[in-house]
């Protein structure tokens, strides 16, 4: 469904990508481990056209969405939803407001249907209650939750995780880790999570890939990851540095 | 090298500049053409730039008013002309100081706003978030502002006229002693309907202007909260000369089609 061949980006002269490809296959959760800063979220822009490569394709459903105008991506985008790490909640609004837009943006005119609508998912992502107030009143772990119920509102087929349980608590951590897979269960879509957390990848993961020095080092199932004696990959996984103390 | 390299480098910027608002402005007609119109937005919008902006037009107007009448009734004192007052107020409130100082003053106020908005919704991800979900941010973010200020500006621009004008008439006719009859005979005499739609014109030229640059400094705001206040700062700065600037062309152009004082 989704293909990314010989990916390469550069930002302020540094080769972020360097031809990086991957498959995703349709109603997996793969999760892309790598370092912080490695170019994990620069990859996750790409699938969605928010940035366009130096060279190289991304192709959803046969096109080749590196070619497309922002015009013609809006298709694509109401195929693939995005959650950011920090949510990227529109601060002017409530969270209802927030959840709601997708439904209103894409013609629901039917307000009764819109409350509904926003309700169920609200109570999906166990955030019942707190409709009418502001983003900036939200926690962290509470922001990314309505961010994902703003991204499923619309039903999508594929979503994809900006490092969804960065900066959050273990068991905030958990219950993001649970509603993924629940999401995958009850939605069928297919997940693309970005993280460098371990125990979020071994609750979640279908397939794993593994980014370093902007190319695709490892990618395979959490079994092969586990029997893996690539020393970069081993070094990750474990959580080594070899640095002096 | 430097000094050689540089002017070239500056020109450079300026046509870069100039390049993204005219695509800013170009991609936000389309929408307009195109129907892509949320008249919910525009009508917020009118409410913030045209009745939030009424304050701060009505006194700028007003007070502008009264001091150049003051100013003028003192030269023309001298020359026994205190009856002229009134035509000269009108003329200058509605072709010059109507559209300039309402220009300035929604750079300054809704200019400052729109860049600042737009800028935070840039550097926390909220415009990716808005492309992400399938929504152009020209279409839900420019196109109301757009429509809005086209609808306002005129508006604000008449209603600084208004009171420029009532406010020296006041000031001439009760504090300084004019003649009330005299002074609006000669207002009456000297001023055209085309001096109004002069300062209409101008005002509906800079509310473009103004639009078009806080929107364009918000949209490529980067850097965090520096860079949303540099964006502000440049909105204001770069839209108040950019109206300063274009009233002069504007004034050279539309006296070919209105000429001052031919009529009378």
């Amino acid at each position: 469904m989704i293909e990314v061949k010989d990916l390469v980006q550069r930002i302020g002269g540094q080769e972020i990508l360097r031809g990086f490809s991957i498959p995703v296959h349709r109603g997996e959760t793969l999760v892309l481990l790598g370092r912080s800063g490695g170019g994990k979220s620069v990859f996750l822009r790409h699938l969605i056209g928010l940035m366009k490569p130096v060279s190289g394709q991304v192709i959803v459903d046969g096109v080749d969405i590196t070619q497309l105008g922002e015009r013609a991506l809006e298709p694509v985008r109401r195929k693939i939803a995005m959650v950011f790490q920090d949510g990227a909640l529109f601060d002017s609004m409530t969270v209802f407001d927030n959840v709601a837009f997708t439904l209103r943006e894409r013609g629901e005119r039917d307000e009764e249907t819109i409350r509904r609508k926003v309700r169920e998912t609200l109570e999906l992502v166990n955030m019942t209650g707190h409709e009418h107030k502001m983003p900036v009143n939200l926690s962290g772990g509470m922001r990314k939750r309505v961010a994902l119920a703003r991204a499923i509102v619309w039903p999508p087929e594929v979503i994809l995780y900006d490092e969804p349980t960065a900066g959050l608590d273990p068991i905030v951590s958990d219950s993001i880790n649970r509603l993924i897979r629940r999401m995958q269960r009850q939605l069928h879509v297919t997940s693309i999570v970005v993280t460098h957390d371990m125990v979020s990848c071994n609750h979640i993961a279908d397939r794993v890939a593994l980014l370093h020095e902007g190319r695709v080092r490892f990618y395979g199932t959490l079994e092969e990851l586990s029997k893996t004696d690539d020393s970069v990959v081993r070094d990750f996984v474990d959580g080594r540095s070899h640095e002096a103390e | 090298m430097g000094l050689i390299t540089l002017p070239g480098a500056v020109a450079v910027a300026f046509c870069s500049y100039l390049g993204q608002v005219a695509e800013l402005a170009a991609e936000t007609v389309r929408s307009v053409f195109a129907g892509r119109i949320r008249f919910g937005l525009v009508l917020r919008q009118i409410s913030h730039i045209g009745f939030g902006s009424q304050m701060v037009v009505i006194v700028t107007g007003a007070f502008t008013g009264a001091v150049f009448t003051a100013q003028t009734f003192f030269q023309f004192a001298r020359l026994n002309m205190e009856s002229a007052v009134g035509p000269v107020i009108s003329v200058a409130m509605c072709r010059e100081l109507g559209p300039v100082l309402t220009g300035l003053m929604v750079a300054g106020r809704v200019g400052a706003a729109m860049s600042a908005e737009l800028g935070t919704m840039k550097v926390t991800q909220q415009i990716d978030a808005l492309r992400a979900l399938a929504v152009h941010p020209v279409d839900y973010l420019v196109v109301p502002r757009a429509l809005a200020m086209l609808i306002s500006m005129p508006l604000l621009v008449g209603e600084c006229i208004f009171f420029g004008i009532a406010s020296g008439y006041f000031v001439a006719t009760k504090v300084l002693g004019v003649g009330a009859a005299y002074y609006m005979a000669n207002m009456y005499r000297f001023t055209e309907a085309e001096d109004i739609f002069m300062g209409l014109i101008k005002g509906f030229v800079f509310g473009l202007i103004i639009v078009f640059i806080s929107c364009r400094e918000g949209l490529y705001a980067r850097d965090g909260a520096v860079g949303v206040g540099r964006a502000t700062t440049e909105a204001v700065v770069i839209g108040s000369l950019s109206v300063l600037i274009a009233n002069f062309f504007l004034t050279m152009a539309l006296n070919i089609f209105f000429p001052a004082g031919v009529s009378g």
